[in-house]
């Protein structure tokens, strides 16, 4: 009766396998230190200008947005803070890792994909090396340092971007806007705008791995695993996101 | 051009020659409702051959993978050079793979490495013995791609070679440990008839320079022919015909799973058997 439900729940056990493996490799030998370089390279140098895009415009946006309700109060003069609390606590996390998902999570599960299809992870194995100690582990702790500074990059480019509508259409002053912006914030936000990244990293990094490796039926197997791995990640994000938000929102108040 | 040998000879015989290299002790293997293998029973020496012929999807990738591990069948014993393989944890496998050379269908070389890269590969990851010196891997690299004629390709990457010079490379893989065992998936599939003999003479070259255990998946009948009848002779460096107490292959047939027909080629080519003569036919696939 319940057999619909079995796929799922020996994906998530399989997936948290993985994981467990990939975890514990971080404090056994061999460490490739060149693939982690690697990694870095690739996913942060890689996503840099796109985050900082995305980031600079949000900035813009929510400026822009907010301004015409902070107007009814006669509130303008608080955009700073608004749009540091939510660039930090939210925005920056969220969307710089969404961007890194829909670019990163794709690459890494099409590259383990086709070496999947193609026996290089087969090889790999019967040649003496532990795969997820090669592919997985690097791109773990890769992710996990990479994306919490490309969020700190997209926060601080939101509040320039912010700044820059700030002061050209809403005439605030730039002492203002950078002492209301900065004042805003509390310890409680810049630990929730960098551990949200940190736990998406982890789950982008897991979920693009795992679709990667366990990719079977040539090309098009290739084609599901990188779609099913933005999807996945994309949703995962958002649900940790929903979940961590009632914890921070009761320490702050 | 007379290739270069590139292997250290191995051991001399001991009493743990006459061990079985490979032994199959009644493996079952299934992939959800599907048999892959079952009750897959056989043994091999030391300079043997299996030729494994059957129809897609037959189990003869299967019991290559099972053979070393990379699959773990569902019941039964897999031992090799006398060592159990089934039931062991994957770090614990290390050491028994480092004594055996597999060429995979789809080649299997690293995309990212260089051809050089690639073939070092398993000398720097040598689990049983020591790690050669720089120097030495290099030269053992050379000597191996020399082996297979394809030593100007070192700093290419494998996307640059054709399939022929690719597969040929991974025989140079297979081979650059001198290894006791080499398993060989589909080595010629998809390749013109003038390089899949090239590497059928590759593969004998480097089977009877070490007198080495081989077992050998193809879709070719030609491929086995050439494996059972043909041995390469060090002295005037060609491939000639076998004497008959020289015949050290047989001949596998898989179906479903099993293993259907077991002989060697003269009693697979008299089978009265409409499934075997699908493969004992020159041409046959």
């Amino acid at each position: 009766m319940l057999d619909f439900l079995k796929r799922p729940v020996e994906t998530f056990q399989e997936f948290l396998f993985l994981s467990g493996r990939a975890f514990r490799n971080i404090f056994r030998s061999p460490h490739y230190a060149d693939d982690i370089l690697l990694q870095m390279d690739t996913i942060g140098v890689g996503s840099l200008f796109i985050v900082s895009l995305i980031g600079f415009f949000s900035g813009v946006v929510m400026a822009l947005q907010m301004s015409r309700a902070l107007s009814t109060y006669g509130a303008q003069g608080q955009i700073g803070q608004i749009v540091s609390i939510t660039l930090v606590r939210e925005l920056g996390p969220v969307l710089a890792s969404l961007l890194v998902a829909g670019r990163n999570a794709s690459g890494i599960a099409s590259e383990l994909g086709s070496m999947r299809v193609t026996e290089q992870i087969d090889a790999m194995r019967a040649l003496g090396t532990d795969p997820i100690q090669k592919l997985v582990t690097p791109r773990l702790i890769a992710m996990a340092v990479v994306l919490p500074l490309l969020t700190i990059i997209a926060d601080f480019l939101g509040l320039v971007g912010g700044y820059f509508i700030a002061y050209s259409l809403l005439n605030i002053t730039t002492d203002q806007y950078w002492s209301t912006a900065w004042r805003a914030l509390e310890y409680n936000d810049l630990t929730q705008g960098l551990l949200k990244p940190f736990l998406f990293a982890i789950v982008i990094a897991l979920v693009g791995c795992y679709y990667g490796m366990n990719t079977s039926g040539g090309t098009q197997g290739v084609g599901r695993s990188t779609t099913k791995a933005v999807v996945v990640a994309s949703v995962w994000i958002f649900i940790i996101t929903s979940m961590l938000d009632p914890l921070f929102v009761n320490l702050s108040s | 051009m007379t290739p270069v040998l590139p292997y250290t000879a191995p051991p001399p015989a001991s009493p743990t020659a006459q061990q079985p290299v490979v032994r199959f002790d009644d493996v079952n293997l299934t992939f959800g409702d599907t048999p892959a293998l079952v009750h897959l029973s056989f043994t091999m020496r030391a300079g043997e051959t299996r030729v494994v012929l059957g129809a897609a999807g037959s189990g003869k990738t299967m019991l290559l993978k099972s053979a070393v591990g990379l699959v773990a069948p569902d019941s039964g014993h897999i031992s090799l050079f006398g060592e159990e393989v089934t039931g062991r944890k994957e770090s614990q496998l290390y050491d028994v793979r480092s004594k055996v050379g597999i060429l995979f269908q789809e080649g299997g070389l690293f995309d990212s490495l260089t051809i050089a890269e690639n073939v070092a590969y398993p000398l720097l990851n040598q689990h049983a013995g020591q790690v050669p010196s720089p120097a030495e891997v290099d030269q053992r690299v050379r000597e191996s791609l020399s082996f297979v004629e394809l030593e100007h390709t070192l700093d290419k990457f494998p996307s640059e070679l054709s399939g022929g010079m690719r597969r040929r490379v991974g025989i140079a893989r297979a081979v650059v440990t001198a290894p006791q065992l080499v398993l060989y998936d589909s080595p010629t599939a998809g390749l013109d008839p003038i390089t899949a003999n090239t590497i059928i003479n590759l593969i004998l070259k480097g089977r009877d320079l070490n007198n080495t255990a081989t077992i050998m998946v193809t879709h070719r009948y030609q491929d086995g022919h050439l494996m059972a009848n043909f041995r390469y002779n060090p002295d005037s460096g060609k491939i000639e015909r076998a004497e008959s107490s020289q015949l050290t292959t047989r001949f596998f047939v898989m179906q479903e799973g099993r293993l259907y027909f077991e002989g060697s080629e003269a009693e697979l080519r008299a089978k009265q058997d409409p499934y075997v003569e699908k493969f004992a036919r020159p041409g046959s696939s």
